[in-house]
């Protein structure tokens, strides 16, 4: 770890935040009816899986959980070219009326979360859509806000925030990189 | 890992990682295909022109769909509608075609290696769809794909190439794509059909007879035969042909039990496979034109934007 | 018409001379080889220290293109790039546009040669009319307008029986049959040797064994006829065994090879590069070895350059559609020095193979310097190190193969009948 480097939270504080989110979607829609939890690959996917578990605990019962890559959606493919690999969405089950809760690690410009409905919407039609971050850092490009935070950030925009996860893709530390 | 040409031409100017990502792009491609809504938005605002100097429905119906779902505009140039029949020369219809500002050229020709140079007059990227009796990549990584489905793996695969190899761009590339996967490819046909020092391409053995190509192989490919190319000097006919050389059910049992067969299509029935085997439970065919789609998708994928990577 | 050539190293095989010398031309013609030699009156004095001074050089196999196809290369053009590459005399192919099957297109040649050209031309009559392998042309009148061989160059005689007919009736007449040896059947659509190469790349083969077969035909029917034969452009090494195999035996056959085939093998087409898609095709390693054996123990009687110029437009197309030939004057020279620094060939072997033994072979009186001899000298620059590129080179055409090769050897001064036609210093 180098000096640049700050950890946010470490593992401890990243369950918590996430359990708190858990509640929070609860509350918001009155139990798991009709809840579905879509994770963006690759950290929101992990941490979609962390909340499903976490919900399962608090309420008895699982909800369903899928994950969205969204490449093929980015509106950034000139400037990176396309080599970047693609990962494969997966979605075993209906968004049809469903209230979509979507994950994601870290929310910046907004565009992976415009990605992220318009892939969706390509999948159905869904109900409703959340949104639900670890961290929000700021500097908002579209019009998007999250529904559920587990902490803001303030950060300049040569800083940069990364999730870690271990081995079994579970999130051990939040840091800021400058 | 970076994809970093601009054209794709044959497999031959591939390394194994390359095509892994490719393969791997695939398969994500794969889950498109299966929506409701079989689009996605990644090449919005692209134009790409299947220019087809061979007809060929399948192929070029198969990079059309692949754009088309990846949201790109597509253009079908055949050489019955283009001025090449007015002798127009590939690097001038490669011109004039430029002046649309296409992003990609896909392009069949009769020609072995003309894709090269094409690539040297244009600035877009190139995909070949079948250049001669040299490659057609596409079709060699769609057997990659379905054979990797089956078995997970491509490593230590012993894969049958059965017919007429010399004339085939489709061996060529399989055996490209293959070897250097680690299948090792085990060629048979009439020597009159086998090209020579095939055996130095790569983990290749040329057979004696069928049955040597085939006994214990995970996978056989069946090539089909041109019988208007084939008919003069090169076997007496196509009944003396399938009775060395067509795979039936007697000689599929010498291949190991779970063994998979593919041919690229279309088929003579009753010539290189019996009707048995074709619609049997071990072939593959119908398996191979649906990863067609996906694979020429990451392809068209991959290479846009390519020219950004350099 | 007056020279003095000083100091260079004086390489005549004719006369057994190797030696530092100075040559003195008078007249246009060579009047005394020795040392510390006067300049004859009005003399112009050439400083050729370190170079080597030998006879004119000789290229028996040369397309002019001219007439007829002087988008390509003509008459000019082509002797200034003769001159600049070493060659006083040349010996033009008849496929040109009316075929050389007459008197009068062979006269056309000669007078435009002699009163535009840089170097000689000895005009090559076609075997057969318009080279359609039919009718006999007429080879005596050809011989009297001044062609000193026949041949079908591009095509062999496909007929058995009308190719000994020519062989015995040339014989009569005293004229050279030069052999296109190739059997079109075998050679089919094919575009490059048959081999791995072909295989990986994906283009139709010829096999060695179409210019075999070729080549033992004719030799055997030289042999049955007892005429002269020449074989032009051997490229294989069973060709080389063929004629080696037939000089023991006394057939009267000579042949050329040409720089490429002991200099680059099928390797070179990797790429789709049509500056080296020829005919006969690029052959392999083992090939490339047995035609450098053939040229050092004398089975290959000389090194001949198949000069064949084609405009951009013919070759930056399609593989299979580009036409086969390549450039050659201006690199044979550097390409065939290799064989001497590379122990292949000693200097003299070379000056005979590239102008002594084509200049016996087609019964022209040059290939000497013997005082009295007409004055075709070139000076010859061993060290000399260049670039091959299109804009170095003196021709219309660029089709070469060797663009972008650093070379060395050159001409530093080709003097035709004692009048200096190029000078490289």
């Amino acid at each position: 770890m180098t000096d640049n480097t700050t950890v946010l939270l470490d593992e401890s504080g990243i369950k918590r935040a996430l359990t708190r989110i858990s509640h929070e979607i609860l509350e918001r829609n009155k139990g798991v009816r009709d809840v579905v939890l879509i994770g963006i690959r690759s950290g929101g996917a992990f941490l979609a899986e962390e909340i499903g578990h976490c919900m399962e605990v608090i309420e008895g019962e699982r909800v369903p959980v899928g994950a969205v890559d969204i490449t093929l959606y980015r509106d950034d493919i000139k400037s990176h070219g396309a080599h970047l690999p693609v990962g494969k969405t997966d979605i075993s089950f209906s968004l049809e009326g469903k209230r979509v809760v979507l994950v994601d690690d870290v929310l910046f410009t907004g565009r992976t979360i415009r990605a992220a409905m318009d892939a969706l919407m390509d999948h159905g039609r869904p109900g409703s859509i959340q949104l639900a971050v670890l961290i929000d850092r700021g500097h908002r490009e579209l019009p998007i806000r999250a529904d559920f935070v587990g902490r803001n950030v303030p950060t300049s925009l040569k800083e940069n925030v990364a999730v870690r996860f271990n081995e079994k893709n579970q999130p051990v530390e939040v840091v800021l990189e400058k | 890992m970076e994809f970093k040409h601009k054209d794709i031409i044959a497999l031959r100017d591939l390394n194994r990682q390359e095509i892994e990502l490719l393969l791997a792009t695939a398969e994500s491609m794969r889950e498109i295909n299966s929506r409701a809504i079989k689009k996605v938005p990644t090449l919005r605002g692209k134009t790409i022109v299947n220019l087809f100097y061979e007809a060929s429905t399948r192929t070029r119906t198969s990079f059309e769909i692949a754009a088309k779902r990846l949201s790109a505009d597509t253009v079908n140039i055949s050489p019955s509608t283009s001025s090449s029949t007015k002798g127009e020369t590939l690097a001038d219809t490669a011109l004039n075609l430029l002046a649309m500002k296409p992003d990609i050229i896909v392009m069949r020709h009769a020609v072995s290696g003309s894709h090269y140079h094409l690539a040297k007059k244009v600035n877009c990227s190139i995909i070949n769809a079948g250049d001669g009796a040299h490659e057609h990549p596409s079709q060699g990584l769609l057997d990659l794909l379905t054979i990797r489905d089956r078995f997970g793996r491509l490593d230590g695969l012993k894969v049958a190439i059965v017919g007429d190899i010399t004339h085939s761009r489709v061996a060529r590339s399989d055996i490209q794509g293959l070897t250097k996967m680690g299948s090792h490819v085990c060629l048979a046909g009439p020597p009159t059909m086998m090209p020579p020092g095939v055996e130095r391409l790569g983990n290749v053995t040329v057979c004696a007879t069928m049955k040597e190509a085939i006994q214990d192989a995970d996978v056989v490919i069946m090539l089909r035969i041109q019988q208007e190319r084939q008919g003069k000097t090169l076997m007496p006919n196509t009944r003396e042909y399938s009775r060395y050389f067509g795979l039936n059910p007697e000689n599929l049992r010498l291949a190991k039990p779970d063994a998979m067969v593919m041919h690229p299509g279309p088929i003579n029935r009753g010539v290189e496979m019996s009707s048995y085997v074709v619609d049997g439970g071990q072939s593959h065919i119908l398996k191979q034109v649906e990863n067609g789609v996906a694979v020429r998708m990451a392809m068209l994928y991959h290479v846009c934007g390519g020219e950004m990577a350099e | 018409m007056n020279l003095l050539i000083k100091g260079g190293r004086v390489i005549d095989p004719s006369q057994g001379l190797d030696e530092v010398a100075d040559v003195a031309v008078e007249n246009g013609l060579v009047r005394e080889i020795g040392r510390g030699l006067k300049a004859p009156a009005g003399a112009e004095v050439i400083d050729a220290s370190g170079h080597y001074v030998v006879p004119g050089l000789v290229d028996m196999h040369v397309h002019l293109r001219d007439p007829g196809l002087e988008y390509k290369e003509d008459i000019v053009s082509g002797t200034r790039a003769a001159a600049a590459g070493g060659f006083t005399s040349v010996c033009c192919m008849p496929n040109t546009k009316p075929v050389i099957d007459n008197k009068a297109i062979a006269g056309y040649i000669i007078n435009k040669a002699r009163a535009e050209g840089f170097a000689n031309v000895f005009p090559v009559g076609s075997i057969t009319y318009g080279l359609a392998g039919e009718r006999m042309a007429e080879m005596g009148e050809l011989k009297e307008a001044g062609c000193v061989a026949v041949s079908d160059d591009g095509r062999p005689v496909v007929n058995s029986e009308l190719m000994r007919r020519i062989l015995e009736y040339a014989r009569g007449i005293g004229i050279l049959v030069i052999s296109h040896a190739e059997d079109l059947a075998l050679v089919g659509e094919g575009v490059m040797n048959e081999g791995f190469t072909s295989t990986e790349l994906g283009l139709k083969g010829i096999p060695r064994v179409a210019e075999d077969i070729a080549t033992s035909r004719d030799v055997m029917l030289a042999e049955y006829t007892g005429s002269r034969l020449h074989i032009a452009h051997v490229s294989t090494k069973g060709s080389v065994a063929i004629i080696r195999e037939a000089k023991s035996r006394g057939v009267q056959v000579t042949c050329e090879t040409a720089p490429h085939y002991f200099t680059l093998t099928d390797d070179a087409v990797r790429g789709y590069d049509t500056n080296a898609k020829m005919n006969p095709p690029l052959r392999e390693a083992e090939d490339v070895a047995a035609i450098k054996e053939g040229l050092k123990d004398g089975t290959i009687d000389c090194i001949a350059t198949d000069h064949a110029p084609h405009h951009l437009d013919e070759k930056d197309v399609e593989f299979t559609v580009a036409l086969n030939g390549i450039i050659g004057l201006e690199t044979s020279l550097p390409l065939s020095l290799k064989l001497v620094a590379d122990g292949v060939l000693t200097i003299n072997q070379l000056v005979e193979k590239m102008s002594a033994n084509p200049s016996k072979i087609i019964g022209i009186d040059r290939g000497t310097l013997k005082p009295g001899a007409v004055a075709d000298i070139t000076v010859i620059d061993p060290a000399r190190e260049w670039r091959v590129t299109e804009e170095a080179l003196a021709g219309k055409s660029g089709n070469s193969p060797f663009l972008g090769w650093n070379v060395t050897g050159a001409s530093a001064c080709t003097i035709l009948g004692g009048r200096v036609m190029f000078s490289g210093r």
